[in-house]
């Protein structure tokens, strides 16, 4: 028991000392979006992704990170919408399995919120791409969350008949929750 | 033989307008369940679902006209069953003019697709994401429609018959210009 408090306080100190973490519990991380039909908001998320993220609590503005999304995995909402979305005008999965973001810099914006630049590849297409998130430390984990917006067509996300924005709109609401040991 | 008064112009505006909605919405319905995945269908579908929940409303206010008016009597030729079965008929019509739209509500809800009103007004989903009640949702909504086809089939047939073959004015009740003696 002393030993285990022990064990605790060194983990409790090391945060303080200013760790670096980089241990994504996957299992308790996700990665999800939300796409607006008609101005329906329709929930989808990525099942299978890996993600590589180094952050120190004590100095976020050191971290990186690199996430790689196994796109055939995406849940759109409906089988319907799974099978359309891997098609060619959408993700054309076949072609492109993965999408990544690779962090570049991280800013501090105070108050517990930090920003995220980095470089997103989505179909062959790679742009610059900012993303806002929160720290919270938490029983031994680090809690990262975030979201950002994300233009569609920026990528030829849905191109032809479904580049129609009055339908299915441009801008889609990405989501990212991240749990860091 | 003497006419039988007329409803008021809001009873006959409120009837007409849910009949030619129910009229748009019912073979949008079965042409939209048919399509293949594409923005027409989520189009469709959008309109079908507003058209719904304007039927709900409507049939609403049509119940409200009704608590606070009395409609105008049949007429006296007519026999005892034949209003039993309109009374009844009348009232299966309003239980699934109300069924129906709420039947779309939850299905949609069910399939994870809330229902936003006029792309502005999103309704609450009263039930969760579950995929097995939605396809059961489906089936009610479809067989509930069927009842609805049936019975608005006996409904015109019905309001035929009286003016053709009894010819005792009911229809006028709801059409005033077949009112003959009334414009004369």
């Amino acid at each position: 028991m002393i030993r285990l408090l022990a064990i605790l306080s060194l983990l409790s100190s090391s945060f303080a000392d200013g760790a670096e973490l980089s241990a994504v519990q996957l299992d308790q991380s996700s990665i999800a979006f939300v796409s607006r039909q008609m101005n329906v908001p329709v929930e989808g998320a990525f099942k299978k992704f890996t993600a590589q993220i180094n952050i120190d609590p004590a100095r976020p503005e050191a971290g990186r990170a690199r996430i790689e999304l196994d796109l055939a995995s995406i849940d759109a909402g409906s089988t319907e919408a799974n099978d359309e979305v891997k098609s060619k005008s959408w993700f054309n999965t076949r072609e492109f399995p993965k999408a990544s973001f690779v962090s570049s810099a991280v800013k501090a914006l105070g108050d517990g919120r930090f920003e995220t630049f980095g470089k997103m590849t989505i179909k062959g297409k790679t742009l610059e791409t900012r993303a806002p998130f929160t720290l919270k430390q938490e029983k031994g984990v680090l809690i990262l969350d975030g979201a950002f917006p994300l233009k569609r067509l920026d990528y030829g996300i849905g191109s032809g008949v479904w580049s129609d924005t009055s339908v299915v709109a441009d801008e889609v609401l990405v989501k990212f929750h991240f749990v860091l040991k | 033989m003497t006419s039988p008064a007329r409803y008021t112009g809001t009873a006959i505006s409120l009837h007409w307008l849910v009949a030619f909605l129910i009229l748009a919405a019912f073979p949008l319905g079965l042409t939209m369940s048919d399509l293949a995945l594409s923005p027409l269908k989520l189009r469709l579908l959008s309109y079908h679902k507003w058209l719904g929940v304007t039927v709900f409303l409507l049939t609403a206010a049509r119940l409200a006209w009704r608590a606070t008016h009395t409609p105008p009597p049949l007429p006296s030729t007519m026999p005892a069953w034949e209003r039993y079965a309109a009374h009844g008929l009348h009232h299966l019509l309003y239980v699934l003019l109300f069924a129906i739209p709420l039947s779309g509500w939850l299905m949609s809800s069910a399939k994870g697709f809330q229902t936003v009103y006029l792309g502005v007004l999103p309704l609450p989903d009263l039930i969760g994401k579950d995929k097995a009640l939605g396809d059961l949702l489906k089936e009610v909504h479809r067989l509930l429609n069927y009842g609805m086809l049936g019975l608005v089939i006996a409904h015109v047939g019905a309001a035929l018959k009286h003016h053709f073959i009894d010819r005792d004015g009911i229809l006028a009740r709801m059409l005033p210009f077949l009112d003959k003696e009334k414009s004369l």
